[in-house]
C-alpha cells in the first residue's frame, strides 16, 4: 500500500485526531496518580466514619488533608473526563455526541469547582 | 451501500462470557458508576461548606438504608474498578497476556473486590460502635 505519510507526520505521530497518545497518556497517569489519593480517601471515610459536622470540618481543615482532598478531586473528574469521553466516541454519534461531549465537559468543571471551592471555604472559613 | 444496512460485527450477545470479558465491560459500568458516586462526594462537600443543618440533612440522606445501599454500591464499584485498573495498567506494561495469567487476574478483582468492600463496611460499622 502506498504510504502517504510525509517524513514529520511519521516522527510526530500524531494521527488523524492530532492529539497521538496524549488522551491515552493522561488516563493513565490520572489513574496511577488515583490509588495513593483513593486509598487515603477511604480510610478516611472509614476513620471518620459517625462523625458530626465540626468533626468532619476539623477534619477537612487539616492543610495536608485539605489539600489531597482538592488534589483527589481535581485528579478524579480529570480522570471521569477522560473515561466519559471514550464512553461518548464509543457509544454516541452524530450531533448527540458534541451535546454529550459538552454536557460532560460542563459537568466536569462544575462538580470540581463547586468541591474544592467548598473545601477552600472550610478550609479557610471560621 | 445506505448507511444502516451495513453487516456490522457481532455485538456481545454472540460470546461465550468469560472472566475477562466481565471485567472489561465492569470497568465501564464502574467507572460510570463513580461519576454517580463523585457528584455524591461533591454534594456532601457542598453541604459541609453550607452549614451543619444542612450538612446534617445530607448525612441523613446518605445514612438511610437507601442511602446506604447506594454508597456501598458505590463501594463495590470503585474497589471493582480500582482492581481491574491496576490490571490494566499491567497490561499496558505488557504483562499478564498469557491466558492463565489474564483470566487469573481477571477473577482475582472479583475476589479484591468482594473481600474489600466487606473489610471497608465491617471497619466503618466498628468506627461507628454498631458492631
Amino acid at each position: 500500500m502506498a504510504d502517504f505519510k510525509t517524513p514529520l507526520a511519521k516522527v510526530r505521530g500524531l494521527g488523524s485526531a492530532k492529539d497521538g497518545t496524549h488522551h491515552w497518556w493522561l488516563q493513565r497517569v490520572t489513574a496511577v496518580a488515583n490509588i495513593p489519593l483513593v486509598i487515603f480517601m477511604v480510610v478516611s471515610f472509614v476513620g471518620n466514619a459517625g462523625k458530626d459536622h465540626a468533626a468532619w470540618v476539623a477534619w477537612l481543615k487539616q492543610p495536608l488533608v485539605s489539600v489531597i482532598v482538592i488534589l483527589f478531586i481535581a485528579n478524579t473528574v480529570y480522570h471521569m473526563r477522560l473515561g466519559l469521553q471514550v464512553l461518548v466516541e464509543d457509544y454516541v454519534h452524530g450531533g448527540t455526541k458534541v451535546a454529550s461531549m459538552l454536557a460532560i465537559s460542563f459537568t466536569c468543571v462544575l462538580i470540581a469547582s463547586l468541591a474544592i471551592f467548598s473545601v477552600l471555604r472550610i478550609a479557610f472559613g471560621g | 451501500m445506505a448507511q444502516g444496512k451495513r453487516p456490522l460485527s457481532p455485538h456481545l450477545q454472540v460470546y461465550r462470557w468469560g472472566a475477562a470479558m466481565a471485567v472489561s465491560i465492569l470497568h465501564r459500568a464502574t467507572g460510570s458508576a463513580l461519576a454517580v458516586g463523585t457528584i455524591i462526594l461533591t454534594w456532601w462537600l457542598v453541604a459541609m461548606a453550607t452549614g451543619h443543618e444542612y450538612f446534617n440533612m445530607v448525612q441523613e440522606c446518605l445514612g438511610s438504608p437507601v442511602g446506604r445501599l447506594v454508597l456501598f454500591g458505590i463501594t463495590i464499584a470503585l474497589m471493582q474498578h480500582l482492581a481491574s485498573g491496576i490490571r490494566h495498567l499491567f497490561m499496558d506494561a505488557g504483562k499478564l497476556y498469557d491466558l492463565k495469567a489474564n483470566t487469573g487476574s481477571a477473577k482475582f478483582t472479583f475476589v479484591f473486590t468482594i473481600v474489600m468492600t466487606l473489610v471497608i463496611w465491617v471497619a466503618a460499622y466498628k468506627v461507628m460502635g454498631r458492631l
